[in-house]
């Protein structure tokens, strides 16, 4: 299929296109998509929450509907929003910048992003059937069992939903990058951002088996009368917490590698220079996902876990700043001796910087479990993990969006609107979040749907809900110049930045192929090292041949159908016996799709060396 | 004030910083203005690990504010191409060895704190006190004093008091900023924690862990009183006949209402250890009405009319609809006069 071709074409047929893609570049964007939609989701919902907050005992919303936007705030920011733009990123980009021509499962990909969306629409549609869940986003034993209504059911099935497809991208991820590299593509020649890719697959390939594990039990507890957590009946409700951090703190990472990938190769581009102390940079992000697994129980210093785990996970905590501050300190050493140019991208960059080392220095002081004591569940840790996720994740989100938007639309994101998103979110978010450290200390634990009058709590929340505004103001500007660009943005050339990776020695948008002939890699920054010491573009490292492809494929989407309409079931059989019927076709359906995959042989098809050079002219 | 570490505080914080901290927030609830043992010692950890993230800090931005103002590309230099740099060991080394120093420096005093406060060894010749969480209000048991009270939990000035704490039904987590920092409250196990109050007052209370639509409205308050008055407020606790016939005549009839509707089912006056719903014994001397409403008869009488208007979700809700509003002022007047101490939260200081 020509790129000709696929243009000029109805709605319905495109339609089709994106339903059967198996295309690494489409699953990528559809995820950044789906991504920023559920962001969206999740903004109003914290909109909401800081109105009800914007003065003491007000009553915008009922307490239980509180309970309800907190919880669905959380869960769909970071399972629905954080993670899936990021895993998109990681989609699109990776394969360009090893010199692969896709992922090494593509008809596992399109499953993955199907499994995800259809999770985040099922956990969504407990707002319409009676209730969305209200346990917090940690969705706590016991609070979540005696949860009444469907609410938590729906997080359980939209969860392991989701969870399912991120398992399957982070294994496609791992295979990836072991077995497709261009030729000369060594692990210590490979892009920051493809680095932070491989060892967040391996963070989400042993953290989210935790979570699912949790999920069955609360799952078989809520619907099918197991009592694993129902303290009454001999279970064990803290056991929940630990599955839950198992998983939860490396998911903290998940969000935060691939942010530091993009910065690391931002900060790079946009300085002119070479990425300062590559090697300790690799070595830091394995430091750092190692201990990411040694921490989980500093979610849980005031459990009553005794002063012996206290102790320990306070010190391995508290050891995590050093490979963070060896980050920090190799990009404003990249940056030294530089030539900086400061456009959008790299304002994201630049303001995470500030903002993501406060962040990680509360981490510290969290990590001191008798201080911890006191910022436990308050708004100081509400703070600190915003300061994280926000300072550190959105802003590379934000960050990557401007900077690799060239390569995935072909067209240059305008520059003043940049720019005036990035001060209204920037400022807005230093507003909404620092003050809510002294607002923990002052006595405002988390998750208050109202706090009381006279209490001195007065102020700091009108701020912090002054500021929520300006980052939506922010969002929707960024909104704005995403149509804007559609319809008249400046067309990009293939190296609209005078970058230093592969992805931008291709022309943007890539062909579905990517690579015409494989690169040949020189050295770590390969197309720097062909426009500074080559004949400024890529050498091939193969003649040209026939590329082989992969075939679209509806069975992805139809097995996704398959899963979703069995969640349904299983949520529904507590009232109706005959929503199992819903169980049994929806799993039919998906197994059946299975088996016809493993049983239909499917060779994909080539492109041919003749049509590609037709294409050149 | 506690060793080593008070010593360091005296000396860098009787300054400016302390008068600043101090500053942030109301007297007796904020974290900030440490009046008990545990808030002192998590202060002592906060100030430490805050002063040392404040100077990486300022480290961070003199450089990043020195790279932004050197390094910017200037006009005419538009081809130029700085020296690509691959790293220099030396100064890897020192950004590695100096945060592993600063995390030694934190991590030791971090985990003597912590050992020192989950210290249990004087527990058995101290004061103890049963604390069990509900949805959404506090039940506590004076063991071996025959002594039941709810939300108002009064301790002596100046000695550990060790809290043995259980849930009834989900996590909750107990927490009084001014006098110590937070331990969950959960229903698989007794988790022990001391508090010790420097000095007389009625300190603010807090549940800290999401617990239920009115998780926001679960305070509580800690009435800390000199061991005198302490010793004085249990007898007149244990001293209290739960039969006694009120003086005033509405009270009595608030009394025959109570009685009638079976109101001690869930709300014992005595010493019973029932605790379906709060102990009533010194309802009279309470700080607050289902823990954050003024104590006058008309908020007691909206919460027996419609209790899930002031706290959604709990158990009352519903219960009495067939009580008449002048039933409800009568039971009001009964439960106000239930005065059995001149200990109150007024002889402590008053609520700030």
């Amino acid at each position: 299929m020509s790129i000709a071709a696929t243009q000029n074409r109805g709605f319905g047929a495109t339609l089709w296109d994106y339903l059967t893609t198996v295309d690494h570049k489409k699953i990528g964007n559809m995820y950044i998509a789906a991504g920023a939609f559920f962001f969206l989701i999740g903004g109003l919902e914290a909109l909401i929450i800081r109105i009800q907050l914007i003065k003491p005992e007000n009553d915008f919303i009922t307490a239980g509907l509180y309970n309800e936007m907190i919880t669905m705030h959380g869960t769909t920011m970071i399972f629905f929003a954080a993670t899936p733009i990021l895993i998109g990123f990681m989609n699109a980009i990776m394969p360009l910048q090893i010199g692969a021509r896709d992922v090494a499962f593509p008809f596992l990909n399109a499953l993955g992003f199907w499994l995800f969306l259809f999770g985040g629409i099922l956990l969504n549609l407990s707002w319409i059937f009676g209730g969305a869940p209200d346990a917090g986003w940690t969705s706590y034993a016991p609070l979540s069992l005696q949860s009444p209504g469907h609410g938590v059911d729906f997080y359980v099935m939209g969860l392991q939903l989701s969870g399912a497809g991120t398992l399957m991208g982070g294994i496609n991820f791992i295979v990836t990058i072991v077995t497709m590299r261009a030729p000369g593509m060594t692990y210590m020649r490979m892009p920051l951002f493809s680095w932070t890719t491989f060892v967040t697959s391996i963070l989400i390939l042993f953290a989210f088996p935790a979570l699912t594990v949790g999920l069955f039990l609360l799952m078989f507890d809520r619907m099918f009368g197991s009592a694993f957590f129902d303290v009454a009946l001999g279970g064990n409700a803290i056991i929940w917490q630990h599955l839950f951090w198992i998983f939860g703190h490396p998911e903290v990472y998940i969000l935060i590698l691939p942010a530091f990938g993009i910065f690391s190769e931002i900060i790079p581009a946009f300085s002119k220079k070479r990425l300062f102390g590559y090697t300790s940079m690799v070595f830091a992000t394995f430091l750092i996902a190692f201990l990411g697994f040694m921490v989980w129980a500093h979610h849980m210093f005031t459990v009553g876990l005794g002063p012996v785990a206290n102790a320990i996970f306070a010190v391995a905590t508290m050891a995590i700043a050093v490979p963070t501050g060896i980050k920090i300190f190799n990009w404003l050493a990249t940056m030294w001796g530089g030539s900086i140019t400061i456009n959008s991208a790299m304002l994201w960059a630049l303001a995470f910087i500030p903002s993501f080392t406060i962040g990680g220095m509360t981490g510290v002081m969290l990590g001191a479990a008798s201080a911890d004591y006191q910022y436990h569940d308050t708004y100081f840790v509400v703070a600190h993990f915003h300061y994280v996720i926000v300072g550190g994740v959105v802003f590379g989100i934000f960050a990557a969006t401007h900077y690799w938007y060239p390569k995935l639309f072909g067209r240059i994101l305008n520059e003043g609107m940049g720019k005036l998103a990035f001060w209204l979110f920037f400022i807005g978010f230093h507003l909404t979040f620092f003050i809510q450290h002294f607002l923990g200390l002052m006595g405002m634990p988390r998750r208050y749907w109202v706090f009381l009058e006279g209490q001195g709590l007065d102020t700091g929340n009108l701020i912090s809900t002054l500021g929520a505004f300006l980052m939506g103001l922010g969002t929707i500007v960024v909104l704005i110049n995403v149509i804007y660009t559609a319809v008249k943005g400046e067309k990009a050339p293939a190296d609209p930045w005078d970058a230093r990776t592969l992805e931008w020695s291709i022309p943007s948008p890539p062909p579905e192929y990517n690579f015409k002939k494989l690169p040949l890699v020189r050295g770590l920054d390969p197309l720097w090292i062909e426009k500074t010491e080559g004949k400024g573009k890529m050498t091939a490292a193969e003649p040209a041949v026939d590329i082989h492809m992969p075939n679209g494929s509806i069975f992805p989407f139809i097995m996704t159908i398959g899963f979703f309409i069995a969640s349904l079931g299983f949520i529904f059989q507590v009232d109706n016996h005959l929503w199992l019927l819903a169980v049994y076709f929806g799993m039919a359906l998906a197994l059946g799709t299975m088996l016809a995959r493993s049983l239909k042989d499917d060779h994909g098809h080539h492109i041919h060396k003749e049509e590609l050079e037709r294409e050149a002219d | 004030m506690n060793g080593w570490m008070g010593k360091i505080r005296t000396v860098l914080l009787l300054g400016i910083l302390s008068i600043v901290l101090a500053a942030c927030g109301k007297e007796n609830l904020t974290a900030l203005d440490p009046k008990g043992y545990g808030a002192d010692t998590s202060m002592d950890m906060i100030i430490l690990t805050t002063l040392i993230m404040v100077v990486v800090f300022i480290v961070v931005i003199i450089i990043y504010s020195i790279v932004l103002i050197r390094f910017r590309r200037k006009k005419g230099q538009e081809d130029y191409i700085p020296k690509q740099v691959e790293g220099n060991h030396t100064l890897e080394m020192v950004w590695t060895a100096i945060p592993i120093l600063l995390v030694l420096i934190m991590g030791i005093p971090a985990v003597m704190t912590v050992f020192n406060l989950a210290d249990e060894s004087e527990a058995s010749d101290s004061l103890n006190i049963e604390v069990t969480g509900n949805q959404y209000w506090w039940h506590f048991n004076y063991a071996g004093e025959e002594v039941v009270t709810s939300q108002d939990l009064y301790i002596p000035t100046g000695e550990k008091v060790y809290l043995n704490m259980q849930s009834s039904d989900v996590i909750h987590s107990f927490w009084v900023p001014s006098i110590s920092g937070k331990m969950d409250v959960n229903p698989e196990n007794v988790n022990t924690m001391y508090i010790e109050a420097y000095e007389e007052g009625v300190y603010w209370g807090k549940c800290a862990e999401l617990c239920g639509p009115s998780h926001s409205l679960m305070d509580f308050k800690v009435i800390a009183v000199s061991p005198e008055e302490f010793e004085q407020w249990i007898g007149d606790m244990q001293n209290v006949d739960p039969a006694a016939i009120p003086q005033d005549a509405v009270a009595q009839e608030g009394k025959d209402l109570f009685e009638a509707n079976n109101c001690m089912g869930c709300h014992a006056i005595g010493s019973s250890p029932s605790a379906v719903g709060p102990n009533l014994t010194n309802f009279g001397d309470r700080t607050k009405i289902a823990g954050y409403l003024e104590p006058t008869e008309e908020n007691i009488v909206d919460w027996i009319m419609d209790p899930d208007s002031i706290k959604p979700g709990n158990k009352m809700a519903g219960m009495y609809p067939d009580l008449t509003k002048d039933e409800a002022s009568s039971i009001a007047a009964y439960l106000m006069q239930l005065k059995p101490s001149e200990i109150t939260p007024e002889s402590a200081g008053g609520i700030k």
